[in-house]
Protein backbone atom coordinates (compact mmCIF):
# COMPACT_ATOMS: atom_id res chain seq x y z
CA UNK A 1 0.00 0.00 0.00
CA UNK A 2 1.03 3.58 -0.44
CA UNK A 3 1.06 4.20 3.25
CA UNK A 4 3.40 1.31 3.77
CA UNK A 5 5.65 2.63 1.04
CA UNK A 6 5.71 5.98 2.73
CA UNK A 7 6.84 4.23 5.90
CA UNK A 8 3.73 5.12 7.84
CA UNK A 9 2.45 3.04 10.69
CA UNK A 10 -1.25 3.27 9.93
CA UNK A 11 -3.48 2.84 12.97
CA UNK A 12 -6.91 3.02 11.40
CA UNK A 13 -8.25 3.36 7.92
CA UNK A 14 -11.77 4.03 6.67
CA UNK A 15 -12.49 3.13 3.06
CA UNK A 16 -15.65 4.49 1.53
CA UNK A 17 -17.23 3.93 4.93
CA UNK A 18 -20.70 5.08 5.85
CA UNK A 19 -23.39 4.64 8.47
CA UNK A 20 -27.12 4.51 7.85
CA UNK A 21 -29.66 4.34 10.66
CA UNK A 22 -33.32 3.57 10.09
CA UNK A 23 -33.11 4.34 6.38
CA UNK A 24 -31.32 7.62 6.96
CA UNK A 25 -27.75 8.06 5.86
CA UNK A 26 -25.70 9.74 8.56
CA UNK A 27 -22.42 9.76 6.67
CA UNK A 28 -21.23 8.05 3.54
CA UNK A 29 -18.13 7.61 1.44
CA UNK A 30 -15.64 8.51 4.13
CA UNK A 31 -12.03 7.80 3.28
CA UNK A 32 -9.48 8.58 5.90
CA UNK A 33 -6.47 7.10 7.57
CA UNK A 34 -4.60 8.02 10.69
CA UNK A 35 -1.03 6.98 11.17
CA UNK A 36 1.17 7.08 14.23
CA UNK A 37 2.33 10.62 14.92
CA UNK A 38 -0.28 12.12 12.63
CA UNK A 39 -2.89 14.70 13.56
CA UNK A 40 -6.17 14.57 11.68
CA UNK A 41 -8.88 17.16 12.32
CA UNK A 42 -12.52 16.72 11.38
CA UNK A 43 -14.43 19.92 10.90
CA UNK A 44 -17.97 20.51 9.75
CA UNK A 45 -21.24 22.05 10.84
CA UNK A 46 -23.54 20.42 13.39
CA UNK A 47 -25.04 17.19 12.12
CA UNK A 48 -22.41 16.81 9.44
CA UNK A 49 -21.38 13.42 10.75
CA UNK A 50 -18.22 14.30 12.67
CA UNK A 51 -19.12 12.25 15.72
CA UNK A 52 -20.46 9.39 13.62
CA UNK A 53 -17.19 9.31 11.73
CA UNK A 54 -15.21 9.42 14.95
CA UNK A 55 -17.33 6.57 16.29
CA UNK A 56 -16.51 4.49 13.24
CA UNK A 57 -12.86 5.17 13.98
CA UNK A 58 -13.18 4.07 17.61
CA UNK A 59 -15.30 1.07 16.68
CA UNK A 60 -18.45 2.16 18.49
CA UNK A 61 -20.33 2.30 15.18
CA UNK A 62 -19.92 -0.46 12.64
CA UNK A 63 -19.98 0.85 9.08
CA UNK A 64 -23.10 -0.13 7.13
CA UNK A 65 -21.25 0.49 3.88
CA UNK A 66 -17.58 0.44 3.01
CA UNK A 67 -14.95 -0.88 5.37
CA UNK A 68 -13.06 0.08 8.49
CA UNK A 69 -9.68 -1.40 9.19
CA UNK A 70 -8.24 -1.01 12.62
CA UNK A 71 -4.79 -2.08 13.72
CA UNK A 72 -5.01 -5.11 15.91
CA UNK A 73 -5.06 -4.34 19.61
CA UNK A 74 -5.43 -0.63 18.88
CA UNK A 75 -5.56 1.18 22.19
CA UNK A 76 -7.72 4.27 22.19
CA UNK A 77 -7.69 7.17 24.62
CA UNK A 78 -10.76 9.35 24.54
CA UNK A 79 -11.20 12.91 25.75
CA UNK A 80 -14.92 13.63 25.73
CA UNK A 81 -16.43 16.89 24.66
CA UNK A 82 -17.87 17.46 28.06
CA UNK A 83 -18.25 15.34 31.09
CA UNK A 84 -20.49 16.46 33.88
CA UNK A 85 -20.09 14.40 36.98
CA UNK A 86 -23.01 14.61 39.32
CA UNK A 87 -22.35 15.59 42.91
CA UNK A 88 -23.86 12.32 44.09
CA UNK A 89 -20.89 10.45 42.65
CA UNK A 90 -17.83 11.02 44.84
CA UNK A 91 -14.83 10.96 42.56
CA UNK A 92 -11.33 12.18 43.22
CA UNK A 93 -8.94 12.97 40.42
CA UNK A 94 -6.90 9.98 41.53
CA UNK A 95 -9.89 7.67 41.14
CA UNK A 96 -10.92 9.19 37.81
CA UNK A 97 -7.51 8.29 36.43
CA UNK A 98 -8.24 4.59 36.86
CA UNK A 99 -11.74 4.74 35.44
CA UNK A 100 -11.21 2.31 32.58
CA UNK A 101 -7.95 0.65 33.61
CA UNK A 102 -5.75 -0.16 36.57
CA UNK A 103 -2.70 2.01 37.17
CA UNK A 104 -0.23 2.43 39.99
CA UNK A 105 0.09 5.54 42.10
CA UNK A 106 3.43 6.44 40.49
CA UNK A 107 1.98 6.26 36.98
CA UNK A 108 -0.97 8.39 38.00
CA UNK A 109 1.25 11.05 39.54
CA UNK A 110 3.48 11.10 36.48
CA UNK A 111 0.56 11.44 34.09
CA UNK A 112 -0.93 14.29 36.13
CA UNK A 113 2.44 16.03 36.42
CA UNK A 114 2.81 15.94 32.65
CA UNK A 115 -0.29 18.08 32.24
CA UNK A 116 0.60 20.21 35.25
CA UNK A 117 -2.17 18.85 37.41
CA UNK A 118 -0.05 16.97 39.92
CA UNK A 119 -1.31 18.90 42.90
CA UNK A 120 -4.91 17.99 42.07
CA UNK A 121 -4.41 14.31 42.86
CA UNK A 122 -6.70 14.30 45.89
CA UNK A 123 -9.17 16.92 44.71
CA UNK A 124 -12.78 16.03 44.06
CA UNK A 125 -13.53 16.36 40.36
CA UNK A 126 -16.57 18.51 41.07
CA UNK A 127 -14.42 21.29 42.45
CA UNK A 128 -12.05 21.57 39.50
CA UNK A 129 -12.24 24.55 37.18
CA UNK A 130 -13.05 23.92 33.52
CA UNK A 131 -9.41 24.15 32.48
CA UNK A 132 -8.17 21.94 35.30
CA UNK A 133 -10.78 19.31 34.51
CA UNK A 134 -9.81 19.30 30.84
CA UNK A 135 -6.17 18.73 31.79
CA UNK A 136 -7.12 15.89 34.06
CA UNK A 137 -9.18 14.34 31.27
CA UNK A 138 -6.14 14.58 29.00
CA UNK A 139 -4.01 12.91 31.64
CA UNK A 140 -6.64 10.21 32.07
CA UNK A 141 -6.60 9.45 28.36
CA UNK A 142 -2.80 9.57 28.22
CA UNK A 143 -2.14 7.22 31.10
CA UNK A 144 -3.56 4.45 28.94
CA UNK A 145 -0.61 5.01 26.58
CA UNK A 146 -3.02 5.05 23.69
CA UNK A 147 -1.98 4.42 20.10
CA UNK A 148 -4.76 6.75 19.06
CA UNK A 149 -5.99 9.74 20.99
CA UNK A 150 -9.49 10.98 20.13
CA UNK A 151 -10.26 14.55 21.19
CA UNK A 152 -13.86 15.62 20.89
CA UNK A 153 -13.96 19.41 20.60
CA UNK A 154 -11.06 19.85 23.00
CA UNK A 155 -11.13 23.65 23.15
CA UNK A 156 -14.85 24.13 23.56
CA UNK A 157 -15.53 26.45 26.46
CA UNK A 158 -11.86 27.05 27.13
CA UNK A 159 -10.60 30.62 26.99
CA UNK A 160 -7.93 31.83 24.65
CA UNK A 161 -4.92 31.19 26.84
CA UNK A 162 -6.35 27.82 27.84
CA UNK A 163 -6.75 27.02 24.19
CA UNK A 164 -3.15 27.82 23.47
CA UNK A 165 -2.05 25.68 26.40
CA UNK A 166 -4.21 22.77 25.24
CA UNK A 167 -2.80 22.87 21.76
CA UNK A 168 0.70 22.96 23.17
CA UNK A 169 -0.23 19.93 25.21
CA UNK A 170 -1.60 18.09 22.17
CA UNK A 171 1.59 18.81 20.31
CA UNK A 172 3.81 17.62 23.12
CA UNK A 173 1.72 14.46 23.44
CA UNK A 174 2.16 13.78 19.77
CA UNK A 175 5.89 14.52 19.93
CA UNK A 176 6.66 12.51 23.04
CA UNK A 177 4.37 9.50 22.58
CA UNK A 178 4.03 9.39 18.83
CA UNK A 179 0.37 8.49 19.11
CA UNK A 180 -2.00 9.33 16.30
CA UNK A 181 -4.49 12.08 17.11
CA UNK A 182 -8.00 12.57 15.83
CA UNK A 183 -9.56 15.90 16.71
CA UNK A 184 -13.15 16.88 16.20
CA UNK A 185 -14.07 20.50 15.93
CA UNK A 186 -17.09 22.48 14.95
CA UNK A 187 -15.23 25.53 15.98
CA UNK A 188 -13.96 26.61 12.61
CA UNK A 189 -12.02 29.50 13.95
CA UNK A 190 -9.07 27.54 15.00
CA UNK A 191 -7.33 24.59 13.52
CA UNK A 192 -3.97 23.56 14.76
CA UNK A 193 -1.17 24.36 12.37
CA UNK A 194 0.34 20.95 13.09
CA UNK A 195 -2.72 19.22 11.73
CA UNK A 196 -1.53 16.99 8.93
CA UNK A 197 -4.94 16.60 7.38
CA UNK A 198 -8.11 18.61 7.81
CA UNK A 199 -11.19 16.75 6.67
CA UNK A 200 -14.17 18.89 6.09
CA UNK A 201 -17.40 16.95 6.44
CA UNK A 202 -20.96 17.52 5.44
CA UNK A 203 -22.47 14.04 5.36
CA UNK A 204 -19.56 13.15 3.10
CA UNK A 205 -16.02 14.39 2.73
CA UNK A 206 -16.41 17.73 1.00
CA UNK A 207 -12.76 18.66 1.02
CA UNK A 208 -9.53 17.69 2.63
CA UNK A 209 -5.94 18.70 2.82
CA UNK A 210 -3.56 20.69 4.92
CA UNK A 211 -5.15 23.52 6.88
CA UNK A 212 -4.05 26.13 4.38
CA UNK A 213 -5.30 24.26 1.32
CA UNK A 214 -8.67 23.54 2.92
CA UNK A 215 -9.05 27.17 3.77
CA UNK A 216 -8.80 28.08 0.12
CA UNK A 217 -10.82 25.20 -1.26
CA UNK A 218 -14.04 26.18 -3.05
CA UNK A 219 -15.98 23.37 -1.31
CA UNK A 220 -15.03 24.75 2.05
CA UNK A 221 -16.04 28.24 1.01
CA UNK A 222 -19.37 26.95 -0.31
CA UNK A 223 -20.09 25.01 2.86
CA UNK A 224 -19.21 27.66 5.36
CA UNK A 225 -19.60 30.80 3.34
CA UNK A 226 -17.10 33.50 2.53
CA UNK A 227 -17.45 35.14 5.88
CA UNK A 228 -16.71 32.00 7.86
CA UNK A 229 -13.81 31.22 5.61
CA UNK A 230 -12.15 34.43 6.56
CA UNK A 231 -12.10 33.24 10.11
CA UNK A 232 -10.45 29.88 9.72
CA UNK A 233 -7.40 30.70 11.66
CA UNK A 234 -4.49 28.42 11.62
CA UNK A 235 -3.21 28.28 15.07
CA UNK A 236 0.47 28.97 15.38
CA UNK A 237 2.27 29.59 18.55
CA UNK A 238 4.42 32.51 19.37
CA UNK A 239 3.79 33.04 23.00
CA UNK A 240 5.09 36.07 24.73
CA UNK A 241 3.74 35.35 28.16
CA UNK A 242 4.74 32.82 30.74
CA UNK A 243 2.67 29.99 31.98
CA UNK A 244 2.60 28.24 35.27
CA UNK A 245 2.94 24.54 34.83
CA UNK A 246 -0.82 24.24 35.01
CA UNK A 247 -1.36 26.59 32.14
CA UNK A 248 -2.57 29.65 34.02
CA UNK A 249 -1.22 32.77 32.46
CA UNK A 250 1.10 34.47 34.89
CA UNK A 251 -0.17 37.98 34.50
CA UNK A 252 -3.67 38.46 33.30
CA UNK A 253 -4.48 40.84 30.51
CA UNK A 254 -1.33 40.31 28.57
CA UNK A 255 -1.68 40.48 24.84
CA UNK A 256 -1.46 37.32 22.83
CA UNK A 257 0.94 37.19 20.03
CA UNK A 258 -0.05 34.20 17.97
CA UNK A 259 -0.84 34.95 14.40
CA UNK A 260 -4.45 35.07 13.40
CA UNK A 261 -3.95 36.20 9.87
CA UNK A 262 -5.50 39.55 10.24
CA UNK A 263 -8.59 38.96 12.29
CA UNK A 264 -9.63 38.70 15.86
CA UNK A 265 -11.21 35.71 17.48
CA UNK A 266 -14.92 35.93 17.76
CA UNK A 267 -16.08 34.71 21.13
CA UNK B 1 -28.94 -18.52 66.56
CA UNK B 2 -31.78 -19.01 64.08
CA UNK B 3 -33.99 -20.00 66.98
CA UNK B 4 -36.21 -17.02 67.58
CA UNK B 5 -37.97 -14.89 65.03
CA UNK B 6 -36.20 -11.72 66.13
CA UNK B 7 -32.67 -12.95 65.46
CA UNK B 8 -33.83 -14.43 62.14
CA UNK B 9 -35.21 -11.01 61.22
CA UNK B 10 -31.91 -9.36 62.22
CA UNK B 11 -29.81 -11.78 60.22
CA UNK B 12 -32.05 -11.50 57.15
CA UNK B 13 -32.19 -7.71 57.34
CA UNK B 14 -28.43 -7.35 57.75
CA UNK B 15 -27.87 -9.59 54.74
CA UNK B 16 -30.20 -7.49 52.66
CA UNK B 17 -28.63 -4.20 53.79
CA UNK B 18 -25.16 -5.43 52.83
CA UNK B 19 -26.36 -5.98 49.26
CA UNK B 20 -28.71 -3.02 48.94
CA UNK B 21 -26.10 -0.46 50.00
CA UNK B 22 -23.58 -0.93 47.17
CA UNK B 23 -26.26 -1.53 44.54
CA UNK B 24 -28.18 1.48 45.84
CA UNK B 25 -25.16 3.65 45.08
CA UNK B 26 -25.63 2.93 41.39
CA UNK B 27 -29.34 3.70 41.72
CA UNK B 28 -28.43 7.10 43.17
CA UNK B 29 -25.59 7.81 40.73
CA UNK B 30 -27.63 6.89 37.69
CA UNK B 31 -30.82 8.54 38.92
CA UNK B 32 -32.72 5.31 38.78
CA UNK B 33 -34.81 5.86 41.90
CA UNK B 34 -38.12 6.03 40.08
CA UNK B 35 -37.03 3.16 37.91
CA UNK B 36 -36.34 1.09 41.03
CA UNK B 37 -39.75 1.97 42.37
CA UNK B 38 -41.35 0.82 39.14
CA UNK B 39 -39.60 -2.52 39.27
CA UNK B 40 -40.54 -2.93 42.91
CA UNK B 41 -44.19 -2.16 42.25
CA UNK B 42 -44.26 -4.81 39.57
CA UNK B 43 -43.22 -7.35 42.21
CA UNK B 44 -46.81 -7.71 43.35
CA UNK B 45 -47.75 -8.75 39.83
CA UNK B 46 -44.93 -11.26 40.11
CA UNK B 47 -46.42 -12.62 43.32
CA UNK B 48 -49.87 -13.03 41.78
CA UNK B 49 -48.52 -14.67 38.65
CA UNK B 50 -46.31 -17.10 40.53
CA UNK B 51 -49.30 -18.20 42.62
CA UNK B 52 -51.45 -18.66 39.50
CA UNK B 53 -48.69 -20.56 37.71
CA UNK B 54 -47.69 -22.24 40.99
CA UNK B 55 -44.03 -21.43 40.60
CA UNK B 56 -41.36 -20.23 43.00
CA UNK B 57 -42.29 -16.78 44.20
CA UNK B 58 -38.78 -15.31 44.28
CA UNK B 59 -38.24 -16.43 40.70
CA UNK B 60 -41.64 -15.11 39.65
CA UNK B 61 -40.95 -11.69 41.15
CA UNK B 62 -37.52 -11.59 39.55
CA UNK B 63 -38.92 -12.54 36.14
CA UNK B 64 -41.66 -9.90 36.19
CA UNK B 65 -39.30 -7.16 37.43
CA UNK B 66 -36.81 -8.05 34.69
CA UNK B 67 -39.60 -8.06 32.10
CA UNK B 68 -40.73 -4.61 33.20
CA UNK B 69 -37.16 -3.37 32.84
CA UNK B 70 -37.02 -4.90 29.36
CA UNK B 71 -40.34 -3.31 28.45
CA UNK B 72 -39.01 0.05 29.52
CA UNK B 73 -35.92 -0.31 27.32
CA UNK B 74 -38.09 -1.21 24.32
CA UNK B 75 -40.49 1.66 24.97
CA UNK B 76 -37.59 4.09 25.40
CA UNK B 77 -36.32 3.14 21.96
CA UNK B 78 -39.65 4.17 20.44
CA UNK B 79 -39.01 7.55 22.02
CA UNK B 80 -42.54 8.84 21.92
CA UNK B 81 -43.17 9.44 25.61
CA UNK B 82 -40.62 10.64 28.11
CA UNK B 83 -39.00 8.06 30.36
CA UNK B 84 -40.68 9.73 33.29
CA UNK B 85 -44.16 9.23 31.85
CA UNK B 86 -43.34 5.66 30.78
CA UNK B 87 -42.19 4.83 34.30
CA UNK B 88 -45.37 6.34 35.71
CA UNK B 89 -47.47 4.16 33.45
CA UNK B 90 -45.51 0.98 34.12
CA UNK B 91 -45.17 1.58 37.83
CA UNK B 92 -48.80 2.09 38.68
CA UNK B 93 -50.33 -0.21 36.11
CA UNK B 94 -48.22 -3.18 37.18
CA UNK B 95 -49.13 -2.47 40.81
CA UNK B 96 -52.81 -2.17 39.92
CA UNK B 97 -52.84 -5.28 37.75
CA UNK B 98 -51.10 -7.13 40.58
CA UNK B 99 -53.72 -5.98 43.10
CA UNK B 100 -56.59 -6.95 40.79
CA UNK B 101 -55.10 -10.38 40.15
CA UNK B 102 -54.56 -10.95 43.86
CA UNK B 103 -58.26 -10.15 44.33
CA UNK B 104 -59.17 -13.00 41.96
CA UNK B 105 -57.17 -15.51 43.93
CA UNK B 106 -60.01 -16.70 46.14
CA UNK B 107 -58.56 -20.17 46.64
CA UNK B 108 -55.38 -18.92 48.27
CA UNK B 109 -55.34 -16.64 51.24
CA UNK B 110 -52.90 -13.85 50.60
CA UNK B 111 -51.52 -11.48 53.17
CA UNK B 112 -51.65 -8.37 51.01
CA UNK B 113 -50.25 -6.13 53.73
CA UNK B 114 -47.34 -8.52 54.08
CA UNK B 115 -46.44 -8.08 50.43
CA UNK B 116 -46.95 -4.34 50.38
CA UNK B 117 -45.07 -3.55 53.59
CA UNK B 118 -43.11 -6.72 54.21
CA UNK B 119 -43.06 -9.05 57.15
CA UNK B 120 -39.48 -9.37 58.23
CA UNK B 121 -40.45 -11.03 61.50
CA UNK B 122 -41.88 -13.96 59.55
CA UNK B 123 -38.69 -14.91 57.67
CA UNK B 124 -37.75 -18.56 57.74
CA UNK B 125 -34.34 -20.17 57.72
CA UNK B 126 -34.90 -20.95 54.02
CA UNK B 127 -35.58 -17.27 53.36
CA UNK B 128 -32.29 -16.44 55.05
CA UNK B 129 -30.51 -18.98 52.87
CA UNK B 130 -32.02 -17.37 49.75
CA UNK B 131 -31.03 -13.89 50.90
CA UNK B 132 -27.43 -14.83 51.65
CA UNK B 133 -26.95 -17.03 48.59
CA UNK B 134 -28.59 -14.51 46.28
CA UNK B 135 -26.85 -11.64 48.04
CA UNK B 136 -23.45 -13.28 47.67
CA UNK B 137 -24.03 -13.69 43.94
CA UNK B 138 -25.18 -10.08 43.54
CA UNK B 139 -22.23 -8.66 45.48
CA UNK B 140 -19.89 -10.99 43.62
CA UNK B 141 -21.14 -9.75 40.26
CA UNK B 142 -20.90 -6.14 41.45
CA UNK B 143 -17.27 -6.59 42.46
CA UNK B 144 -16.42 -8.48 39.30
CA UNK B 145 -17.99 -5.88 37.00
CA UNK B 146 -17.23 -2.85 39.17
CA UNK B 147 -14.87 -0.98 36.88
CA UNK B 148 -16.98 -1.17 33.69
CA UNK B 149 -20.16 -0.48 35.68
CA UNK B 150 -18.64 2.62 37.20
CA UNK B 151 -17.02 3.79 33.96
CA UNK B 152 -20.33 3.54 32.11
CA UNK B 153 -22.01 5.42 34.92
CA UNK B 154 -19.51 8.28 34.72
CA UNK B 155 -19.68 8.49 30.93
CA UNK B 156 -21.21 5.88 28.61
CA UNK B 157 -19.62 7.65 25.69
CA UNK B 158 -16.13 7.49 27.13
CA UNK B 159 -16.53 3.89 28.25
CA UNK B 160 -17.68 2.87 24.80
CA UNK B 161 -14.85 4.68 23.02
CA UNK B 162 -12.31 2.91 25.22
CA UNK B 163 -13.70 -0.51 24.48
CA UNK B 164 -16.22 -1.13 27.27
CA UNK B 165 -19.90 -1.88 26.72
CA UNK B 166 -22.11 0.57 28.61
CA UNK B 167 -25.32 -0.94 27.24
CA UNK B 168 -24.37 -4.31 28.71
CA UNK B 169 -23.56 -2.58 32.00
CA UNK B 170 -27.01 -1.00 32.08
CA UNK B 171 -28.65 -4.35 31.44
CA UNK B 172 -26.56 -5.99 34.15
CA UNK B 173 -27.59 -3.35 36.67
CA UNK B 174 -31.24 -3.87 35.84
CA UNK B 175 -30.89 -7.61 36.36
CA UNK B 176 -29.14 -7.03 39.68
CA UNK B 177 -31.91 -4.68 40.78
CA UNK B 178 -34.56 -7.20 39.81
CA UNK B 179 -32.71 -9.80 41.90
CA UNK B 180 -32.49 -7.54 44.95
CA UNK B 181 -36.18 -6.74 44.68
CA UNK B 182 -36.99 -10.43 44.46
CA UNK B 183 -35.09 -11.29 47.62
CA UNK B 184 -36.09 -8.14 49.50
CA UNK B 185 -39.82 -8.20 48.86
CA UNK B 186 -40.66 -10.51 51.74
CA UNK B 187 -38.68 -8.42 54.18
CA UNK B 188 -39.72 -4.85 53.52
CA UNK B 189 -42.47 -5.17 50.94
CA UNK B 190 -42.88 -3.73 47.46
CA UNK B 191 -43.62 -0.20 48.63
CA UNK B 192 -40.50 0.19 50.76
CA UNK B 193 -37.80 -1.74 48.90
CA UNK B 194 -36.38 1.25 47.04
CA UNK B 195 -35.87 3.14 50.28
CA UNK B 196 -33.30 0.55 51.37
CA UNK B 197 -31.51 1.08 48.08
CA UNK B 198 -31.58 4.85 48.14
CA UNK B 199 -31.49 6.18 51.69
CA UNK B 200 -28.27 4.47 52.91
CA UNK B 201 -26.52 5.31 49.62
CA UNK B 202 -27.64 8.94 49.74
CA UNK B 203 -26.48 9.15 53.35
CA UNK B 204 -23.12 7.63 52.47
CA UNK B 205 -22.43 10.29 49.86
CA UNK B 206 -21.54 12.95 52.39
CA UNK B 207 -19.19 10.59 54.17
CA UNK B 208 -17.23 9.26 51.21
CA UNK B 209 -14.54 10.53 48.88
CA UNK B 210 -14.52 7.65 46.40
CA UNK B 211 -17.22 5.46 44.86
CA UNK B 212 -15.83 2.37 46.57
CA UNK B 213 -15.90 4.04 49.96
CA UNK B 214 -19.47 5.14 49.33
CA UNK B 215 -20.52 1.57 48.54
CA UNK B 216 -19.01 0.24 51.75
CA UNK B 217 -20.33 3.08 53.89
CA UNK B 218 -23.81 2.57 52.39
CA UNK B 219 -23.72 -1.10 53.35
CA UNK B 220 -22.68 -0.25 56.91
CA UNK B 221 -25.35 2.46 57.24
CA UNK B 222 -27.96 0.02 55.93
CA UNK B 223 -26.99 -2.45 58.62
CA UNK B 224 -27.30 0.28 61.26
CA UNK B 225 -30.77 1.14 59.95
CA UNK B 226 -31.88 -2.51 60.03
CA UNK B 227 -30.60 -3.12 63.55
CA UNK B 228 -31.90 0.19 64.84
CA UNK B 229 -35.25 -0.22 63.14
CA UNK B 230 -35.79 -3.76 64.38
CA UNK B 231 -34.89 -2.93 67.98
CA UNK B 232 -37.04 0.17 67.75
CA UNK B 233 -39.98 -1.81 66.45
CA UNK B 234 -39.59 -4.31 69.31
CA UNK B 235 -39.32 -1.58 71.91
CA UNK B 236 -42.24 0.52 70.72
CA UNK B 237 -44.21 -2.26 69.07
CA UNK B 238 -44.22 -0.61 65.65
CA UNK B 239 -44.39 -2.23 62.20
CA UNK B 240 -40.93 -3.64 61.50
CA UNK B 241 -40.49 -2.78 57.78
CA UNK B 242 -41.49 0.87 58.14
CA UNK B 243 -39.42 1.13 61.34
CA UNK B 244 -36.30 0.13 59.39
CA UNK B 245 -37.02 2.84 56.83
CA UNK B 246 -37.60 5.39 59.59
CA UNK B 247 -34.29 4.41 61.18
CA UNK B 248 -32.56 4.86 57.80
CA UNK B 249 -34.16 8.28 57.50
CA UNK B 250 -32.95 9.26 60.99
CA UNK B 251 -29.39 8.28 60.07
CA UNK B 252 -29.72 10.40 56.94
CA UNK B 253 -30.93 13.42 58.88
CA UNK B 254 -28.11 13.09 61.39
CA UNK B 255 -25.57 12.85 58.55
CA UNK B 256 -26.72 16.22 57.24
CA UNK B 257 -25.07 17.76 60.29
CA UNK B 258 -21.65 16.51 59.18
CA UNK B 259 -19.77 19.27 57.36
CA UNK B 260 -18.76 17.83 54.00
CA UNK B 261 -15.70 19.93 53.40
CA UNK B 262 -14.04 18.61 56.54
CA UNK B 263 -14.15 15.08 55.26
CA UNK B 264 -12.67 14.84 51.80
CA UNK B 265 -11.86 16.32 48.48
CA UNK B 266 -9.58 19.09 49.66
CA UNK B 267 -7.02 20.05 47.12
CA UNK B 268 -3.63 21.01 48.40
CA UNK B 269 -3.38 24.63 49.29
CA UNK B 270 -1.93 26.60 46.41
CA UNK B 271 1.70 27.38 46.96
CA UNK B 272 3.29 30.78 46.75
Amino acid sequence: MMDALAGKDVLVRLEDAGVARGGRTLVSGIDLSIARGEIVTLIGPNGSGKSTTAKMVTGVHKPTSGAVWRKQGLRIGYVPQKLSIDWTLPLTVERLMTLTGRFGRREIEEALDKVGAGRLLKAAVQELSGGEFQRVLFARAMIRKPDLLVLDEPVQGVDLSGEAALYRLVRSIRDTTGSGILMISHDLHVVMAETDTVICLNGHVCCRGTPSTVKRSPEYLRLFGERAAGSLAIYQHHHDHEHHDDGCVVAEGQVHDHSHEGHAHVR
Amino acid sequence: MFGDYFSRALIAGIGLALVAGPLGCFVVWRRMAYFGDTMAHSALLGVALSIILSMNMTLGVFAVAALVAGALIVLQRQATLSTDALLGILSHSTLAVGLVLVGFLTTVRIDLMGFLFGDILAVSVEDIAVIYAGGAVIVGVLIWAWRPLLASTVSPELAEAEGLRPEASRLLLMILMASVIAIAMKLVGVLLITSLLIIPAATARRLSATPEAMAIVAAVLGVIAVVGGLFGSRTWDTASGPSIVVAALLVFVVSLAVPVSRLFGRREIYGT
